[in-house]
């Protein structure tokens, strides 16, 4: 039983990747540029910013510099945290 | 700790590159660079430092205190940033049109004017504030653990 449960799950999840591989944009075809011709032609307008890559990376798409800052606060937390010397964690423990 | 010769050159140097790291993150919305790669500029003096002189002298004079201020402060101030154009959308550039930072430059390829950009420039300062400090606290916690020991509070 579990076997062809299993077995299922596995046609399924090849079925998936097979035809994620089949879908994948044809290599070398022009990609859609609408959002590129937009940004290009509205950034230094609506920005402000020379640097359109900037404007991009701080306003257009804060969010993500957002969870960037957080990983990089959360990476820089942990190594704090571990990285103690030993004898504390024995005078604390 | 290296020789008198590398100390000499390394003490010059870091001069350098903390104000090339300081340009780069200052001029971030008119060059290429911006907050993460200037802090990272800076953080290779700091490195440049470590090699040079022993992790014990830079312990000395860092105390993880201020690294972990100087890096929440630069988040907040990200963050802050983030949330005060929300009357418009999240991340709005309330700044453009301001007298900070708000002139607004013609579009298409320009000589570049420093105060332009709206919180662009500002939120490279609170990201390279954070760069700087995070990875410079990272950077001595693995040499100092290296050696069995730990940064001053």
């Amino acid at each position: 039983m579990r076997r062809a449960i299993g077995l299922i799950l596995l046609l399924v999840l090849a079925a998936f990747l097979v035809s994620g591989m089949l879908l994948v944009h044809p290599f070398g075809a022009p990609y859609p540029t609408d959002m590129d011709d937009y940004i290009i032609e509205n950034a230094q307008n609506q920005t402000g910013s020379n640097s359109v890559v900037a404007s991009v990376v701080f306003d257009y798409r804060g969010l993500d510099t957002l969870g960037e800052a957080t990983i990089l606060f959360t990476a820089v937390t942990g190594v704090l945290l571990l990285l103690r010397a030993q004898k504390r964690k024995e005078g604390g423990s | 700790m290296l020789s008198k010769i590398v100390r000499t050159v390394a003490n010059q140097l870091v001069l350098f590159i903390l104000i090339f790291g300081l340009y780069v993150i200052a001029h971030g919305h008119l060059t290429p660079g911006g907050g993460f790669q200037g802090g990272a500029v800076v953080v290779s003096g700091v490195v440049m430092l470590l090699v040079a002189f022993s992790s014990q002298d830079l312990k000395k004079s860092v105390r993880e205190r201020v690294l972990s201020i100087m890096e929440s402060t630069g988040a907040l101030i990200f963050a802050i940033l983030g949330f005060a154009g929300l009357g418009t959308v999240f991340f709005y550039n309330f700044l453009v049109g301001s007298p900070i930072f708000g002139r607004i430059p013609p579009t298409g390829p320009n000589s570049g004017d420093f105060w332009t950009g709206g919180f662009i420039p500002l939120m490279n300062f609170a990201v390279g504030l954070k760069v700087i400090a995070g990875l410079s606290a990272v950077v001595l916690a693995i040499a100092l653990f290296a050696r069995g020991e730990e940064m001053e509070e």
